[in-house]
């Protein structure tokens, strides 16, 4: 029993550690040139735009529902007209930086993961060190950064739409007074309510970029390497950003 | 001793091992300048370990490299990416980058290093020329066969013009005729340019043609080194085992050797 906590102890302490090297890596690097720039515009366009349809989709049916269930509640009590702030709040501060950070962690975090993998074990990355290009400078950093600027705007759009998908819900399925939900919506909501849920988002696109490019980039052993750091990614990233939510809500609301 | 003596590269006690399993344990290996080496040894005897210690791809335990005298492996990270423009390396799957387009791959070097685009690309053309490809400069490495993919991997080795170029099993995976196609570019290679080569291999045709010395890389050391024409006459006994390919000899495979007995037993 001892044994078997010891080695979970001892490779969660190798993860952390890997993960602290890539970062700390990557931000010497950030003072100096090169930049790759167009690897940061292709990968900000991989992450953000080709991420906006799971992203809407997702927020748009969280809105929906949350409007739904929070209507039947209130019902009981006859405070229906509190669910337009029910939703902004629940979207705006939790739900969409949480749910976007899942999404991306599936979609981006195990992209980054598998590709980066396959670049290791395809000796892709040897490669580019003896064509005297730094690796963690030319495929790291750029992901790291694009995810991490490109969080932000996607928890605001998906904040606006599952906003939007609430008010659909409540004002044409269940006849709420479209003024009065807009008046709840934006009366009682603050900007360290909008800001909380944006620097919640910047630090789970950091987190999704530094797990998905460190088990890609540390992948060992062919195809199913590449498979078990896929996973890796996405669990791990999945679960960091649950936890550290908890932490981020503590930190500012506290 | 003139310049011209002195090694190109200098492998000084080499020692790698993972765990516990001892891969190099102390190998020395001088490359002389305009010279083509070829290390041969077993499969899992450490040749692509000792090419990628050299490369600084892998950290060795202990043990010195001196390229021109200097030891790169203690100079900072971006000295050594400096130092890795004199430098090209032909993997053995090609390692050629699937998003980009061939001619991007054989100009990556030039490209990161501020040629421009056309003049580039204009180099590369030429570089795929001279390897016997043509018109395969817009396709993209999945489109290309082996054969194909290895000749566009020597020509990205080759296009930023190194002084010293490493090839790491040049014709593993390749029908006869392709891996003397490759041979042949080698030999071209070293003719045309003077280029300093060192090569790691089992093939035996392959390091005869390709080759002014033969190094034999056994039990993590460089057992023995001869001039490529002193191959067939050489009577050292794990050489002359290697070179036969039999199973038994001093070449210690008896392990795998007695497990293949044992399975045909049962």
């Amino acid at each position: 029993m001892l044994t078997a906590i010891g080695k979970v102890v001892e490779s969660l302490c190798i993860r952390l550690g890997l993960y602290a090297a890539t970062f700390a890596s990557a931000m010497k690097r950030l003072t100096s040139r090169p930049w790759h720039g167009r690897m940061l515009l292709q990968q900000a366009e991989e992450v953000g735009v080709q991420s906006l349809p799971v992203v809407m989709l997702t927020a748009l049916f969280t809105g929906m529902v949350l409007a739904l269930q929070s209507y039947i509640v209130f019902h009981r009590f006859a405070a229906e007209s509190l669910t337009g702030l029910v939703v902004s709040m629940s979207v705006v501060r939790e739900l969409g930086p949480v749910l976007v950070g899942l999404m991306v962690a599936g979609r981006v975090g195990a992209a980054f993961a598998a590709e980066l993998g396959t670049m290791r074990v395809t000796e892709q990355i040897d490669a580019l060190w003896t064509l005297s290009t730094d690796p963690v400078r030319y495929l790291i950093l750029p992901r790291l950064i694009a995810v991490t600027l490109m969080m932000p705007l996607l928890v605001v759009i998906a904040d606006f739409i599952g906003i939007y998908g609430g008010y659909a819900i409540s004002v044409h399925v269940l006849d709420q007074n479209p003024a009065v939900y807009i008046e709840n919506t934006t009366v009682y909501m603050e900007l360290p309510d909008f800001y909380s849920g944006i620097v919640k988002a910047a630090f789970f696109g950091m987190l999704i970029g530094l797990i998905g490019c460190t088990e890609g980039f540390n992948c060992k052993g062919g195809a199913q390497g590449v498979g078990t750091a896929t996973t890796r990614a996405v669990v791990i990233s999945c679960m960091s950003i649950l936890i550290s939510d908890y932490f981020l809500t503590a930190w500012m609301f506290g | 001793m003139s310049n011209q003596e002195l090694p190109r590269i200098s492998i000084r006690g080499l020692c790698k091992r993972f765990g516990d399993k001892i891969i190099l344990d102390g190998a020395d290996l001088d490359i002389m300048p305009g010279k083509s080496t070829t290390v041969i040894g077993m499969s899992g005897t450490g040749k692509s370990v000792l090419i990628k210690c050299v490369l600084g791809l892998i950290k060795p335990d202990s043990g010195e490299i001196l390229i021109d005298g200097e030891n790169w492996l203690a100079l900072p990270e971006h000295e050594q990416l400096q130092r890795m423009q004199r430098v090209g390396m032909l993997f053995q799957g090609g390692a050629l980058f699937d998003s980009l387009s061939v001619w991007e791959n054989v100009a990556f070097s030039l490209l990161r290093h501020g040629t421009n685009k056309a003049e580039a690309r204009q180099r590369a053309i030429e570089v795929l020329e001279w390897v016997g490809l043509h018109e395969i400069e817009d396709k993209m490495p999945a489109e290309l066969s082996g054969g194909m993919a290895k000749r566009v991997g020597l020509a990205r080795t080759i296009c930023h013009k190194p002084d010293i170029v490493f090839f790491d099993e040049p014709t593993t995976g390749l029908d006869p005729i392709m891996s003397d196609v490759i041979n042949k570019l080698i030999v071209r290679l070293h003719k045309d340019s003077g280029t300093t080569i060192l090569s790691i291999t089992h093939d035996m045709k392959s390091a005869a043609m390709i080759s002014d010395r033969i190094a034999l890389l056994c039990n993590g050391h460089i057992h023995r080194q001869i001039p490529a024409d002193e191959l067939d006459s050489d009577e050292d006994p794990m050489l002359r085992q290697f070179i036969e390919g039999r199973a038994e000899g001093p070449i210690n495979c008896s392990n795998w050797g007695r497990q293949i007995e044992e399975a045909i037993q049962r």
